[in-house]
């Protein structure tokens, strides 16, 4: 992967700057880099991740994983199914899988009301949706990588040969 | 009773350095760049092969060697990387980290009066080790202009003049990061052959070399015979607790090592070894990316010291920089320790490599790129009171 992607990846907030110190490049080539990227559409974006049980307010946060099973439509395969399901702003997420079912869809919403309601109200009675299966999102571990429970790991002394 | 202790200990090099590691010690929130070792975990599988080892029942002595699989392992993977032929059997051993391949080494081939040419800034145990062992240490200055590697003609010229029977090389260096080109490899490997030197040979930061590919001396034509190769685990795959290590070399230098290992050590950790089969198996992408990580931290700290006035070369490997202090006017350990009082940086003091490191300082830059930025923070303020 190219080192700007690399870096970027890992800490969206590091300025261009610092990436040319620590790639050597000059300041406007990272630039170019990064807005080429971008407009390519390999940058879809920049976010940051919460643990969302963390979030001392009143809101509340659940996620699901859909599984949706589906009747292809004749020429257009998947797609256009797809593209239908997942323009509602509540999914997060859809990919087409192989296996048992064809659709993974995550969606999130306020509480399970919300998401139950877009399933029996949005997307059960489309046509060619022959079924779903929904799993609430019980307890996180590990979100984008990150691991939720803070463990104290070793620590090294702090000078040696 | 007062147990006295043995002559040879007491004339040990005293680490001058202790005192001052001490200190460090005591202090709290230090950012410290004066680590030795990596700042990342060894990778989870690694780790978790251990435990399972654990939980398997490993827990038992293994042959005086090492494990069969793990020499196996290492010389199936000296062969790809780098063309080396060794018989996993005879010439192979795995030893507690790459220090006591060290000590194993020198004890194995020393006789007393036998002289060591070690060249300086040298790594804190090769001559305390070749001391112990009865050899007469011949130090060869390294010329930060040669951005500190030793050349051919230094060997030639010191082995004719002292009459040398070993030569001491360890590349990438701790502490300058200095590594060797395969044409500076190559240019060695004729005068060890011209002046019949046997060659100790640490090479445990290969992996950690960023400009150009590692080459093992071992590895060219007509060395082998020539060569113990030493390398190890800790820096590569983040596993410096593990303890292991290896030597490899003629059988018959194997074979004497294995004779002392026998009696002093009688085998590596069992996990250690289990551990460390993991590794070589399964660990090609964690390697890489420990690397790429390292060398955009080395851009980042050389330049940044060179910014703010201390000269700095450019290392090609390992994760050390080792930049010259003389601007300050100060003696080593003076700003080492002035530095942690006022700024709370810690790094080593060139000294501790030897007497002509004297206005160098060690900056390891296996720590976080916030912790880099914060100290390079700190030395320039420091820098700027003390002007």
């Amino acid at each position: 992967m190219d080192e700007i992607l690399e870096i970027l990846a890992k800490d969206a907030r590091i300025t261009p700057e610092e990436i040319a110190k620590l790639t050597r490049k000059s300041v406007e080539a990272v630039k170019k880099g990064i807005k080429s990227h971008e407009s390519d559409g390999t940058i879809l974006g920049y976010k940051t991740v919460i643990d969302h049980d963390k979030v001392r307010d009143n809101s509340s946060y659940v996620q699901a994983l859909i599984e949706v099973r589906l009747s292809p439509e004749k020429n257009l395969g998947f797609d256009h199914l797809a593209e239908r399901i997942y323009s509602f702003p509540e999914v997060k997420s859809c990919y087409l899988l192989s296996g048992d079912y064809d659709l993974l869809v995550i969606i999130e919403g306020d509480n399970i009301q919300t998401v139950a309601n877009f399933v029996a109200l949005k997307l059960s009675p489309m046509e060619n949706v022959r079924g779903t299966t929904t799993h609430f999102i019980l307890k996180r571990y590990k979100e984008d990588g990150h691991i939720l429970k803070k463990k104290q790991l070793g620590k090294r002394p702090s000078i040696s040969y | 009773m007062d147990i006295s202790i043995s002559k040879k200990v007491e004339q040990l090099a005293p680490s001058g350095i202790r005192e001052f590691f001490d200190l460090v010690l005591n202090m709290k929130d230090v950012i410290s760049l004066g680590v030795g070792e990596p700042d990342f975990v060894s990778p989870w599988h690694i780790r978790e092969k251990a435990i399972h080892s654990l939980e398997q029942g490993f827990t038992s002595y293994t042959s005086n060697k090492g494990m069969p699989e793990l020499r196996k392992e290492i010389t199936h993977f000296l062969k790809r990387r780098y063309g080396m032929g060794y018989d996993p059997m005879e010439e192979a051993l795995i030893t507690v980290g790459v220090s006591e391949g060290l000590d194993l080494a020198f004890r194995a081939i020393i006789n007393p009066g036998d002289k060591v040419l070690i060249p300086e800034p040298a790594y804190v145990s090769y001559c305390p080790v070749v001391d112990l062992a009865g050899g007469k240490v011949v130090n060869v200055k390294t010329d930060p202009k040669d951005g500190f590697k030793l050349t051919a003609k230094q060997i030639d010229e010191t082995s004719a003049k002292e009459g040398v029977r070993i030569l001491m090389i360890n590349y990438p260096a701790n502490p300058t990061g200095a590594s060797y080109t395969k044409s500076e490899i190559e240019d060695i490997a004729k005068i060890v052959k011209k002046r019949n030197l046997i060659v100790v040979s640490d090479e445990v930061y290969d992996e950690l070399t960023y400009d150009f590919d590692h080459t093992p001396l071992a590895s060219l034509r007509g060395m082998k015979d020539h060569v113990i190769y030493l390398n190890g685990f800790s820096k590569a795959y983040a596993m410096t607790g593990f303890r292991i290590g290896w030597a490899c070399g003629p059988s018959k230098v194997i074979s004497a090592m294995t004779k002392i290992h026998q009696y002093t050590m009688l085998c590596a950790p069992i996990t250690g070894q289990v551990a460390a089969i993991e590794a070589l198996r399964n660990s090609f992408h964690n390697v890489q990316e420990m690397k790429r990580e390292y060398n955009r931290r080395r851009r980042y700290i050389v330049k940044a010291l060179n910014d703010i006035g201390l000269e700095c070369h450019m290392p090609q490997g390992a994760f050390y920089a080792f930049p010259s202090i003389r601007c300050t006017g100060m003696k080593s350990m003076d700003f080492a320790k002035d530095l942690l009082q006022k700024q709370k940086v810690a790094l080593v003091p060139g000294t501790a490599f030897g007497k002509s490191c004297e206005g160098y300082v060690r900056i390891s830059y296996a720590s976080s790129y916030e912790n880099l930025q914060e100290a390079i923070r700190r030395i320039e303020k420091y820098l700027k009171k003390s002007a």
